[in-house]
């Protein structure tokens, strides 16, 4: 594990990732809630029981064969660290939870944004979604070419 | 302007506007507001001005629990404005020094007094649950609240709260506030807002200062769950109007739609440093470095993600020098630290930043306590000082109990499980068979202390701790 209690982010290599052949036409959940912190709502609110807890400090791992992608993590994680990835079409694809204005509009362009803030890319806004389960937070999705940076893209900013 | 016109999870509903005399020009108020919230919303920041050095003097804790923002209103001296709600056509003043008495005494009714089964003071996320566990099993105690509003420190806590599912978790502060207010006004539990207890008096009589009016609270049990203040730390200009508590910043942001500043400094990279820079950037605020003495940041890395990926520096081994400024501030240098903790020569930083936010630890409010004789411990990884209790909640008085960070500095899921075993205990105590829920909750609350961010509390509880 990288030195991220000094830097506050994390490398692409602490990251459990799903291989990317698996991520052909589908949204798979990751985690990077990687403290023993008192938690437990992602692994409550998913639906097929895809994340794993040993009690309620323990850290949450994604079962990536089992998650189907329905982004309820995304939306009740209180830390806004569940974000989803896929491919699709070829193109890279990210979830991340959003709680800042404005928000982007669907089919705009705007910066692929990576942990420690840094501009890394540009990608198409293909989903804004609001749920029960956000309380105020949205999903937004975001399309890229570059699939490279499914691994890296956490964070959007919206093209003044 | 200091508005917050636009947020993305709170939506602002000002009062109507109503007129002022700040010294001796209208200011222009929303009904609701405190005195303090509208002078700084109008671009007011000095507040006072020290006794012997004349320094202009600002809030600091916005709470009512520093005295940091006391003026003169309508000829009295020492009031905390940021406590007292603006009323059409006061006069407020700048207080010189420790302020002047009125030139004409003030004539008080005589007190009021109360007979009650269960005293609560304060209305924090401890003071509501226990109120609400009582009021569930018949027995309907008195609120005191010294702020203008129930809910204490919850009410500007706009981001989603960790734990247990089945609890609050993934849910906003504020909307557990809103449910627990809705839960006591629902059962009918009486209240007194603005209303600030200044005395205990042997363990059985409760001075209350009651917007002008006394009362004297007999009770046959007290909870107190008055909180904790933000502490100030020692540096160069840290009286310097602009200097806050990060707590501070979070109350006119979130409860008043106030901006503190335009260009931030945060002091401290705990918890609360890093949830309260994340709503900074919420509030359209920029936060230009959160700096963090040790060499680790201390909250939940999760809640320093969130603000990196908004590409907010955080410097660990690095404290602040100095704040610089003549009416408030303008400047502040930052500088490293080595292993000691000793600054290194060299490695100053100057910042333009016009506000510098403390988030560097909190204090138990402990003093009404300490006053009637409650027996008290120092216990640095609580805090400070703080109560000797049993695992029940009961303090060395039999009938006086503690929840929520009176007991030592937690958060709030842990504050609203301390609040609930501090009712079923006086429950219990009354006859009443609550056992089960009583264990329960215990229960409950050491395993949310289970893990490794528990550890520290679980450890000062040792100390203070009797059978």
């Amino acid at each position: 594990m990288s030195d991220y209690l000094k830097t506050g982010y994390l490398k692409n290599e602490d990251v459990e990732f799903p291989k990317s052949d698996s991520l052909r036409g589908r949204m798979v959940a990751v985690t990077e809630c990687v403290q023993e912190i008192p938690c437990n709502p992602c692994a409550e609110s998913c639906p097929v029981n895809a994340i794993s807890m040993s009690g309620i400090n323990g850290v949450p791992r994604v079962d990536f064969s089992r998650c189907i992608g329905c982004g309820n993590c995304v939306a009740v994680c209180p830390g806004l660290a569940m974000f989803l990835v896929g491919i699709k079409e070829g193109k890279g694809v990210v979830s991340v939870p959003y709680e800042m204005l404005p928000l982007p509009e669907k089919g705009s362009e705007v910066f692929l944004l990576n942990r420690k803030g840094e501009r890394t890319g540009k990608g198409v806004v293909s989903g804004i979604r609001k749920t029960d389960k956000s309380r105020n937070s949205v999903i937004v999705t975001v399309e890229f070419e570059n699939r490279e940076l499914l691994k890296s893209v956490r964070n959007i900013e919206v093209i003044k | 302007m200091r508005e917050i016109s636009k947020h993305p999870v709170l939506s602002f509903e000002r009062g109507k506007r109503i007129k002022f005399l700040f010294e001796g020009s209208p200011v222009t108020a929303y009904q609701g507001e405190t005195v303090a919230m509208a002078l700084y919303r109008n671009g007011i920041d000095v507040f006072s001005e020290s006794p012997k050095l004349h320094r202009p003097r600002g809030m600091f804790c916005a709470i009512g629990k520093c005295s940091s923002c006391m003026m003169r209103v309508n000829g009295v001296p020492n009031v905390r404005t940021c406590i007292l709600p603006v009323r059409e056509g006061m006069t407020v003043e700048r207080q010189k020094g420790l302020g002047e008495k009125p030139s004409k005494a003030v004539k008080y009714p005589p007190p009021v007094i109360r007979e009650e089964k269960v005293a609560i003071v304060g209305s924090g996320p401890a003071g509501l649950s226990a109120a609400i566990t009582l009021a569930e099993n018949g027995v309907a105690p008195l609120i005191i609240e010294q702020n203008p509003r129930l809910g204490g420190q919850l009410i500007k806590q706009t981001h989603k709260f960790f734990g247990s599912e089945r609890e609050n978790a993934g849910k906003r502060g504020i909307d557990i506030a809103s449910e627990m207010i809705e839960s006591v006004k629902k059962a009918g539990v009486e209240f007194y807002l603005n209303s600030t207890a200044f005395g205990f008096y042997e363990g059985k009589t409760l001075g209350v200062f009651a917007e002008n009016k006394l009362l004297k609270i007999r009770s046959k049990y007290f909870i107190f769950a008055t909180g904790a203040a933000e502490k100030m730390i020692p540096f160069e200009g840290n009286d310097l109007p602009g200097v806050f508590g990060a707590g501070a910043a979070q109350t006119m942001m979130n409860v008043y739609g106030i901006k503190p500043g335009e260009n931030v400094l945060m002091v401290g990279a705990g918890n609360v440093g890093l949830i309260v820079s994340y709503q900074m950037l919420q509030a359209g605020i920029n936060v230009k470095a959160v700096i963090e003495a040790a060499p680790k940041i201390g909250g939940y890395f999760v809640h320093a993600a969130k603000i990196r990926r908004f590409g907010v520096p955080i410097y660990t081994s690095t404290t602040i020098k100095k704040a610089i400024g003549e009416r408030r501030v303008e400047k502040a240098v930052i500088v490293s630290l080595n292993k000691k903790f000793e600054e290194i020569p060299g490695t100053e930083k100057a910042l333009d930043v016009d506000t510098i936010c403390l988030a560097t630890g909190l204090i138990p409010s402990v003093s009404l306590l300490a006053q009637s004789g409650v027996r008290m411990k120092y216990v640095s990884a609580l805090g400070g000082y703080v109560p000797l209790r049993n695992k029940y909640l009961r303090t060395s008085l039999p009938n006086v109990y503690v929840a929520g960070d009176i007991t030592g500095i937690e958060e709030a899921s842990t504050a609203i499980l301390e609040g609930e075993i501090a009712a079923y205990s006086i429950l219990s105590d009354m006859g009443k068979d609550v056992e089960k829920e009583l264990s329960d909750a215990i229960s409950e609350l050491s395993e949310l202390r289970s893990g490794p961010f528990g550890a520290k509390i679980v450890f000062g509880m040792k100390e203070v701790q009797y059978e």
